[in-house]
């Protein structure tokens, strides 16, 4: 260890490249090109959790689960269950945690079972790590972690189709306390990995894991889907045992950078790409612009471009009015989307609708209207 | 293992062709587009594939 002080440092030929205050303060005079992003380094999605499109409580019923926006949980066991929930307990600098409770445990478990919760990145959103390719490069996770039951605990990374997997194991050293955790993870220079719209990796934190997906090679590409290895702490044989994630980030490089706090605004931006609520318990109306024998056509906005075309789930009530006359639509059903909304077709119409019609659709606050596009 | 249960699955028609697909989806309906890449649609299909499910023509 040597210690150099100096308050300027210049190029060769005597200009000042960099200077330092009296504070410590240090002022690029000239460019400054660093290795890594200043900024978007973040890969995941609402790693501080902020976003709960869906809300804040999801049930412990077995299967797949989107909970936070761009959060997945998932279980299929034969006895234990979890909920889920967006929990105000957070570490110093954030508000928002993801947090898992066990309903019902299960100490032993079955080979194939695996309880857990992932979030997906897009491929075309990664394809700065080069995996798949000679130029892979070394990228970083970083997070957050709490749980009632201190141990070891896995992370896995995977490509689609759980060709590539990768298993890292991280120890929480005391319960209930937040700890700050970083794991590097190796390029992959093989196998094949998905680019465009679809996934391109999933980031895995698991609490639970059958003995089907353990590994012995930690800290190594596979090419079979494992989860952990068998250190891997088993969550679920505790009654009331909470496990809690947040200021995810993964990130180019061997060094976790401090978390990239993105405002509110941004980071629901960026979720509703997979997911939005353009109707949710307010008042809207439409113009219809085709109508035929009991249906008419109508656009719903889209706050962003989504990733794909959307599924559409409604609760509530469409008015259709047509010529002084009100009724409602029986079914709402998908027809086409583009950047800017969703055409849809409101069918099954109480009243008759002329068929060169231009009326309106109407909404009261009591219809809820969602587009999935998540991965 | 199926990502999702699916039941009462049924094409949507307009115009005597297929628009997009009605279903029950881990208990909730939803209207599927017949797009390639929506994760429902996928799974359906995969599901059709697999022999598990039928989707039922329009009425």
């Amino acid at each position: 260890m040597s210690t150099l002080k100096v308050n300027t440092i210049q190029d060769t030929t005597g200009n000042d490249a960099l200077t330092i205050d009296s504070s410590g303060n240090v002022t690029a005079s000239q460019g400054f090109v660093p290795s890594t992003q200043l900024s978007h380094r973040n890969l995941i999605i609402n790693g501080a959790m902020q976003v709960a499109q869906r809300g804040t409580s999801f049930n412990s019923t077995s299967g797949f689960l989107y909970t936070a926006d761009r959060w997945r949980r998932y279980f299929q066991s034969s006895t234990g269950a979890f909920s889920t929930s967006v929990d105000s307990d957070a570490p110093a600098g954030f508000e928002k945690s993801l947090k898992l409770t066990v309903t019902t445990t299960q100490s032993t478990l079955t080979a194939s079972e695996q309880y857990w919760v992932s979030q997906a990145v897009e491929a075309q959103n990664m394809s700065q790590l080069n995996m798949g390719t000679s130029d892979a490069v070394t990228s970083t996770l970083s997070f957050w972690v709490k749980s009632s039951v201190a141990g070891d605990y896995a992370v896995m990374f995977g490509s689609s189709g759980s060709t590539r997997q990768y298993v890292s194991m991280y120890t929480i050293n005391s319960a209930n306390t937040w700890e700050y955790k970083t794991i590097t993870i190796a390029g992959e220079t093989t196998g094949t990995w998905a680019t465009g719209t679809s996934i391109g990796m999933n980031v895995r934190f698991s609490v639970g894991v059958g003995t089907d997906f353990h590994t012995t090679s930690e800290d190594t590409w596979l090419t079979s889907y494992k989860l952990s290895t068998n250190a891997q702490t088993n969550l679920m044989a505790t009654s009331g045992a909470t496990f809690q994630i947040t200021g995810v980030q993964l990130e180019v490089g061997s060094v976790a950078t401090p978390f990239e706090h993105r405002s509110y605004g941004e980071e629901l931006a960026r979720c509703q790409r997979y997911y939005q609520k353009p109707i949710n318990n307010q008042e809207f109306q439409a113009v219809a612009s085709r109508a035929g024998t009991g249906w008419v056509f109508f656009q719903v906005p889209t706050a962003v471009p989504m990733r794909t075309e959307p599924s559409l789930t409604l609760s509530g009530t469409v008015d259709i009015t047509s010529e002084g006359n009100i009724g409602t639509f029986g079914t709402v059903i998908n027809w086409g989307f583009n950047d800017v909304g969703c055409l849809l077709i409101g069918t099954g119409a109480t009243i008759s609708i002329a068929s060169a019609y231009n009326g309106t659709v109407y909404c009261q606050n009591t219809v809820n209207l969602s587009f999935d596009a998540e991965l | 293992m199926n990502e999702m249960t699916i039941t009462n699955a049924q094409y949507n028609q307009l115009d005597g062709n297929n628009i997009s697909i009605q279903a029950a989806i881990d208990g909730v309906q939803m209207s599927v587009p017949l797009c390639e890449g929506n994760r429902h649609y996928d799974e359906i299909m995969r599901q059709v594939e697999a022999g598990t499910l039928t989707i039922q023509e329009a009425e």
